[in-house]
């Protein structure tokens, strides 16, 4: 991780892809469930899926479509996981204070930027939203700086 | 009211999260690790999930209303301000850190990984802190 300066020039400009952890079939399935979950959202309740914008909003107003669509989301990945059907392959960043100070963030910066992955990155672009490739391109870029700076955290 | 809508929505999106791999911190990190050992995964994911959901706005752009509901509710800000992009780009620093965005953080609750639930109640904070602080700021930009 940290030899990169020892690295020979030709090694440097050649992108280092980990191909041991590459699953492009159970991503582009997954990515499509998503995209099928926010298709429906759209054409059955005319509601745009923003996940932190739903979030909020389940949590300030009355009993609704949102508590119940929270609740989905809760419930379904915990069933899958506790029997197995879909192994829980979960490995968070080694250190407290990333996952306190991320929570925090990625809390604040989906509401006062009025959106997260969801709802700009799958919701936003699919409809071009220039507002949401704004969103994108910048929250892509500060993302990738942090683990530049910090690396992955994980070391186990 | 129908509950149809939303319970299947947030299964699908529930499951498309665990199955994509975007509910492991260290899948997403491996993502934004593009400097370095670099998992290209979520590429598929957001392709995917965009060709999918590309296809149900344009369905639902030449739909007068939607199947359950009176109207669409599509978001009515145009502006690129500065509110959207200083809150992105916050939104992207705590994404690097911890790897978790806010549905997976929903979805991987279910783990009952104690760090999962450790991100989620600052998260929340930070929804509600977010949410005031974007209303301060747009009460100050008015026109």
């Amino acid at each position: 991780m940290s030899d990169f300066h020892f690295c020979k020039v030709k090694e440097c400009v050649v992108m280092n892809i980990d191909w041991l952890s590459f699953t492009p079939g159970s991503s582009l399935i997954g990515g499509m469930l998503i995209g099928l979950a926010a298709s429906l959202l759209l054409l059955g309740q005319g509601r745009v899926l923003g996940a932190s914008g739903i979030l909020l909003s389940a949590f300030v107003e009355r009993a609704g479509w949102r508590q119940i669509f929270i609740a989905s989301v809760f419930i379904t990945p915990l069933i899958l996981m506790q029997t197995n059907i879909i192994p829980s392959n979960i490995t968070p960043v080694d250190e407290i204070w990333r996952i306190i100070c991320g929570g925090l963030l990625v809390g604040f910066g989906a509401q006062l930027g009025s959106g997260c992955t969801s709802g700009h990155g799958i919701c936003g672009l699919a409809r071009l939203s220039k507002r949401s490739l704004v969103a994108v391109v910048t929250f892509m870029v500060t993302a990738m700086l942090t683990v530049a700076l910090l690396g992955t955290g994980i070391n186990s | 009211m129908t509950f149809i809508i939303p319970i299947l929505s947030g299964a699908l999106f529930g499951a498309g999260l665990l199955v994509s791999g975007m509910t492991d911190p260290s899948k997403v990190l491996g993502f934004l690790n593009i400097f370095g050992l670099w998992d290209p995964s979520l590429i598929l994911v957001m392709g995917g999930g965009l060709i999918v959901s590309f296809l149900g706005s344009r369905w639902a752009q030449g739909t007068q209303k939607p199947w359950f509901d009176i109207t669409f509710s599509w978001p009515k800000k145009q502006k690129i301000d500065g509110a959207l992009v200083i809150g992105s780009a916050i939104f992207g620093i705590g994404w690097g850190l911890a790897g978790i965005c806010p549905g997976p953080a929903i979805a991987g609750l279910g783990s009952f990984i104690p760090s999962i639930i450790l991100f989620f109640l600052p998260m929340i904070a930070g929804l509600f802190l977010g949410h005031w602080t974007r209303n301060f700021w747009e009460s100050k930009n008015v026109g």
